[in-house]
C-alpha cells in the first residue's frame, strides 16, 4: 500500500493523446505507470488507448510501446518476452524487462482470446491488463462478450421488441484462472491503490497475470463525463463488479460491500441501460439484480467469505 | 505549435525522411498537442480549501493536475474539462465553470 | 520414433572438410540452415507438409544445440505475431508454414513488412482449401503475394539451404529490413531427401555475424511502433516500404555474390538455362523448373533450341532480369501453378505479359495452369509444352493464350 504523496510525479503516459475527456482508459493507463519497476514494454491491441495515443506523429508514450494488431497483444508479449530471453543467453542483454500487454474488453473476450489463452498455457512471464468499457468503443459502441445483459450497443441497440444485449457478460478471470496462473484480479480505478498494488503484484509474478479493470466509458455508456470515476465506485458498491484475486487458485475478496447498494443505482445514471426504466421492460432490472446477486454468491464463496 | 491536420501538407517530411516502419523516435511527443482547447468549461481551484489529498491529480486522465507544494494547480494547456477532479475532490475545492471562447 | 533430425557426423565420410554432405529433405534443409543461423526465436505452428521443420528445430532445441527460444504457439496468426514481437527487439527471428496457415497470417504478414521485421519464413507451398488438400502448389504464396515480403522460389533441397542462410543477410540488411519466404514445394521437395551440400556451424555464423538492427524497442530508447497514421502520412509510408522492396534486389546480388565466393554456388535473380540460342523457352518457379531443364536438355540434344528460365525472386519482380533472358525467344510458355481466379491470366503470367509488353518485346506468350494441389507433371507434359512453344515460335501464331492442362474434362 502506498500513499499518493509518495506515488512518482513521473508522467510516462503524457497529456495531449485525444482519448475522451473523461475517459477511464486515461486514468487506469496513468495508475499502471505509476506501479512500474523498471524497464517496462508494452504491446497495446487495437482500439480506444491505441489509436488516441499515438497518432502520427504524436505519442503519449515515454516508454518502448508496440501495436501490431487487434487480436494478438498477448502473442506479440510471447515474442517480446521469449525475445528477451534469447538474448539473454547468447549475453546479448542483462536486465530484465516487463512486458505488458494492454488490451480493450473486444481484444480480450473476443477476438484476443485465442492468442491470451495461448499465452497463458505457455507460462510467459508478462502482465495482461483488459481495460474493460464493455463493448467495442473504438469503432462506435458495438456489443462485445464482456457487455453486460440488457446494455444497449449499435449491434445490441434497445430496440421494441429486444431491450439491448439479451446474452451475460463472460467471466474473463475465471477463464484465466482455469489456466492455472499464479495471478489473475479485478479492479476499479475508484480504488486507486487496490489497483496500483495489484499490477505491481502482477508484474512481481513469475509467469503470466491478468488485471481485469471496470473502465468507465462517456460516450459507451452515456455518462456524464465528471462522474467517470464516480461509476467506477458504484459499479463495485453495488456489487456489479466484485473485486477480488485469484493467487494460484485461491480466490480473495479485496473489497468487501457489506451493504450494497441496488444495482438500479448504477444503471440509472447510465443512458445505455436508460431503455430498462421503461414499464415494459422494468423486469430486465430484476434480472440484473439476480445476476450481480448470483455472482457475488458465487465470487464470495469461491473465496471463502460468507 | 501547430496542430495536426489531416489536409494540411505543411511540415510534413516525404517519404525519403520519414524514419522506417512508421516508428515514432520521439518518446511523449504528444505533448506538442494541447487537447485544453476541447473544453467547453474549466475547474478553478480554490487554494484555500485544497486540502492537497491529490485524488484529483490520481484521477485526471490527462494528466492535468499539477502536484505544487501545498496545493493543486490545474494545466489548462491539456485540460479537456471533463470535470472528474471536481467531481471526486472530497473538500469541494474545485468548481467547473463554464468557458466561452 | 525414427530418428530423423540429421546430426553432426552425419556425412557420408568422404571430401574435404570445407565440403560437406549430407542426406536431408527439403523440410529438414530449411531447418538445418535456420539452426546454423543461430536464429534467436523460432514462433512456429504445425501444419503439413511444414511440419517436419518445426519438428526438426524442436528436436536441436530439446538438446541444446541451439540457443534459441522456441515458442509453440497457438495459430499461425499468432506466430506470425510473436515473430514481430520478437523481431522489434533486435532478435533474429525464423517461422514456417504452408497453405491455410499462410492465409491465415495473411493480415499479419503486411505488418511484418509494414514494420521492417526482417523476419525470415520458410514455406512449404500447399494448396488452398476448398476442397482441402495437402499437397502442393503455389496457391498459398500467391494469395499473398502483394504483401511486401521477398519471395524467393527454391527448386530443390539444396538451393532451399542455401537460400535461407542468404535470405538472413538480405532481409537484415539496413538498407533493406524487410521479411524473407523461403518456398518449395510441399512434399515434392518438402519431403524429398537430397544429398546437401552444407557449411560448417563457423562458416555460416561468419557470413551472417550477428543482427544489428536499426531500431528496437529498447527501454533505454523508447520507441512508438505501430501508431495510427491518418491519409496524410500513410501514402508516404507505402511508398517508402515499396522502395525498400525494389531496391532489395542491389542487396540480394551482393549477397549472392558473398555466398557464391564461400560455397562457388552461384545465385541471382534468376536462373537461365539454353536462353543464349534458344527461340523458345518454359518459364516457372520452384521444382518443376528442374525437370524442365532436363527436358530441355534431351530436346536441345535432338537440336531443338529450347531454354528454361527460372525465377529465383518472384517479388520484387526482377522485370530487367526477365528482359535479358527472354531477349532471343520467339516464344515463351509461362507455367503457373496456381490459378488466378477470375483473372485473364496466371499471377506470374500476368507479371511476365506486363513486363514483356511494357518493353515493347513482340514473342509470343502462353499460360498454362499446372500442378493444382499436388498434381504430378511430367517430363512428358512438359514436352508438350516445350512442342507448343516451338510451334508458336515458328507460326508466331499462340493456339490457346491461357489453359489449364493435366485435368481431366
Amino acid at each position: 500500500m502506498v500513499t499518493l504523496k509518495e506515488l512518482t510525479k513521473e508522467e510516462l503516459f503524457t497529456s495531449g493523446h485525444r482519448l475522451c475527456e473523461g475517459c477511464g482508459e486515461g486514468t487506469i493507463v496513468r495508475m499502471t505507470m505509476k506501479a512500474l519497476r523498471g524497464a517496462t514494454i508494452i504491446t497495446n491491441a487495437t482500439g480506444c488507448l491505441e489509436v488516441a495515443s499515438t497518432i502520427y506523429p504524436y505519442t503519449s508514450w515515454r516508454i518502448p510501446w508496440v501495436h501490431v494488431a487487434f487480436e494478438n497483444a498477448a502473442a506479440v508479449a510471447s515474442g517480446i518476452e521469449a525475445a528477451y530471453k534469447a538474448l539473454a543467453r547468447r549475453n546479448a542483454w542483462d536486465r530484465h524487462v516487463d512486458v505488458i500487454a494492454i488490451a480493450g474488453d473486444g481484444g480480450t473476450f473476443d477476438i484476443g482470446i485465442q492468442a491470451l489463452s495461448g499465452a497463458l498455457e505457455r507460462e510467459h512471464d508478462f502482465l495482461y491488463i483488459c481495460l474493460d468499457n464493455e463493448a467495442y468503443m473504438n469503432t462506435g459502441i458495438q456489443r462485445s462478450g464482456a457487455t453486460p445483459h440488457g446494455a444497449a450497443t449499435t449491434t445490441s441497440p434497445a430496440g421494441t421488441k429486444i431491450p439491448g444485449k439479451p446474452e451475460f457478460k463472460k467471466d474473463l478471470i475465471g477463464i484465466c484462472a482455469a489456466h492455472g496462473i499464479k495471478y489473475a484480479a479485478t479492479a476499479s480505478p475508484f480504488y486507486w491503490n487496490d489497483y496500483i498494488t495489484k499490477v505491481r503484484k502482477g508484474l512481481e509474478v513469475e509467469g503470466p497475470a491478468v488485471i481485469h479493470v471496470f473502465s468507465p466509458c462517456t460516450p459507451g455508456m452515456r455518462i456524464e463525463a465528471s462522474r467517470s470515476i464516480e461509476l467506477a465506485r458504484l459499479a463495485v458498491q453495488t456489487r456489479y463488479w466484485p473485486v477480488y484475486e485469484v493467487e494460484k487458485g485461491k480466490y480473495k475478496l479485496n473489497i468487501k460491500v457489506a451493504q450494497p447498494k441496488p444495482v438500479v443505482d448504477f444503471l440509472k445514471i447510465q443512458g445505455r441501460f436508460r431503455h430498462l426504466f421503461e414499464p415494459q421492460f422494468q423486469h430486465e432490472l430484476d434480472t440484473i439484480q439476480r445476476w450481480v446477486d448470483e455472482n457475488w454468491k458465487r465470487i464470495t464463496e469461491l473465496c471463502g467469505e460468507s | 505549435m501547430k496542430r495536426c491536420t489531416a489536409l494540411s501538407d505543411a511540415g510534413k517530411l516525404g517519404w525519403k525522411s520519414l524514419p522506417i516502419g512508421g516508428i515514432l523516435l520521439e518518446p511523449g511527443s504528444a505533448l506538442k498537442y494541447k487537447t485544453g482547447d476541447w473544453r467547453s468549461s474549466k475547474p478553478i481551484v480554490d487554494e484555500a480549501k485544497c486540502n492537497n489529498c491529490l485524488l484529483c491529480w490520481i484521477y485526471c486522465p490527462d494528466a492535468a493536475i499539477i502536484r505544487k507544494e501545498k496545493v493543486v494547480a490545474v494545466n489548462y494547456d491539456y485540460c479537456k474539462g471533463c470535470g472528474i477532479c471536481a467531481n471526486v475532490c472530497p473538500v469541494k475545492a474545485i468548481t467547473m465553470v463554464e468557458e466561452r471562447r | 520414433m525414427r530418428k530423423r533430425v540429421p546430426r553432426e557426423g552425419d556425412n557420408d565420410g568422404g571430401g574435404e572438410k570445407m565440403s560437406r554432405i549430407m542426406g536431408l529433405t527439403g523440410d529438414e534443409a530449411i531447418a538445418y540452415a535456420a539452426k546454423q543461423s543461430n536464429v534467436d526465436v523460432v514462433a512456429a505452428y504445425p501444419i503439413t507438409p511444414q511440419t517436419i521443420i518445426v519438428e526438426a528445430f524442436s528436436e536441436y532445441v530439446a538438446n541444446g544445440e541451439v540457443h534459441t527460444e522456441f515458442v509453440c504457439v497457438e495459430s499461425e496468426h499468432s506466430a506470425t505475431s510473436a515473430c514481430i514481437g520478437a523481431s522489434l527487439t533486435g532478435a533474429r527471428v525464423f517461422t514456417a508454414t504452408s497453405s491455410q496457415g499462410l492465409a491465415l497470417m495473411h493480415e499479419m504478414l503486411y505488418i511484418a513488412s509494414g514494420l521492417r521485421c526482417p523476419i525470415v519464413m520458410g514455406v512449404a507451398n500447399r494448396a488452398l482449401s476448398a476442397p482441402i488438400n495437402i499437397h502442393g502448389d503455389h496457391s498459398d504464396m500467391m494469395a499473398s503475394r502483394d504483401c511486401g515480403w521477398i519471395q524467393i522460389y527454391a527448386e530443390n533441397a539444396q538451393e532451399a539451404y542455401d537460400w535461407v542462410i542468404q535470405a538472413f543477410k538480405i532481409a537484415e540488411d539496413r538498407e533493406v529490413l524487410l521479411p524473407v519466404t523461403v518456398n518449395i514445394d510441399g512434399f515434392v521437395i518438402s519431403h524429398s531427401m537430397e544429398g546437401v551440400n552444407v557449411l560448417e556451424d563457423e562458416e555460416v555464423s561468419r557470413f551472417l555475424s550477428t543482427r544489428k538492427p536499426v531500431y528496437t524497442i529498447d527501454p533505454d530508447k523508447p520507441v512508438t511502433v505501430g501508431a495510427l497514421c491518418l491519409p496524410d502520412y500513410y501514402s508516404e509510408m507505402k511508398k517508402q516500404q515499396a522502395e525498400a522492396l525494389n531496391n532489395s534486389l542491389g542487396v540480394i546480388e551482393k549477397v549472392n555474390e558473398e555466398y557464391r565466393g564461400l560455397t562457388s554456388r552461384g545465385y541471382s535473380a534468376i536462373e537461365a538455362y539454353g536462353t543464349e540460342d534458344a527461340e523458345a523457352a518454359v518459364l516457372c518457379l520452384g521444382s518443376t523448373a528442374g525437370t524442365a531443364k532436363t527436358v530441355a536438355k534431351k530436346l536441345r540434344d535432338v537440336g531443338k533450341n529450347v531454354g528454361v528460365i527460372k525465377p529465383w525472386i518472384y517479388r520484387p519482380f526482377p522485370d530487367e532480369e526477365v528482359l535479358k533472358a527472354v531477349h532471343n525467344l520467339k516464344a515463351l510458355a509461362v507455367l503457373d501453378r496456381a490459378c488466378s481466379f477470375g483473372a485473364p491470366y496466371g499471377a506470374l503470367c500476368s507479371d511476365i505479359l506486363a513486363t514483356l509488353y511494357q518493353n515493347g518485346k513482340e514473342l509470343k506468350v502462353f499460360n498454362r495452369v499446372y500442378g493444382l494441389g499436388g498434381r504430378d507433371i511430367t517430363p512428358s507434359d512438359i514436352e508438350s509444352v516445350f512442342n507448343e512453344a516451338l510451334e508458336a515460335a515458328k507460326t508466331g501464331v499462340v493456339k490457346e493464350n491461357m489453359k489449364f492442362i493435366g485435368v481431366r474434362e
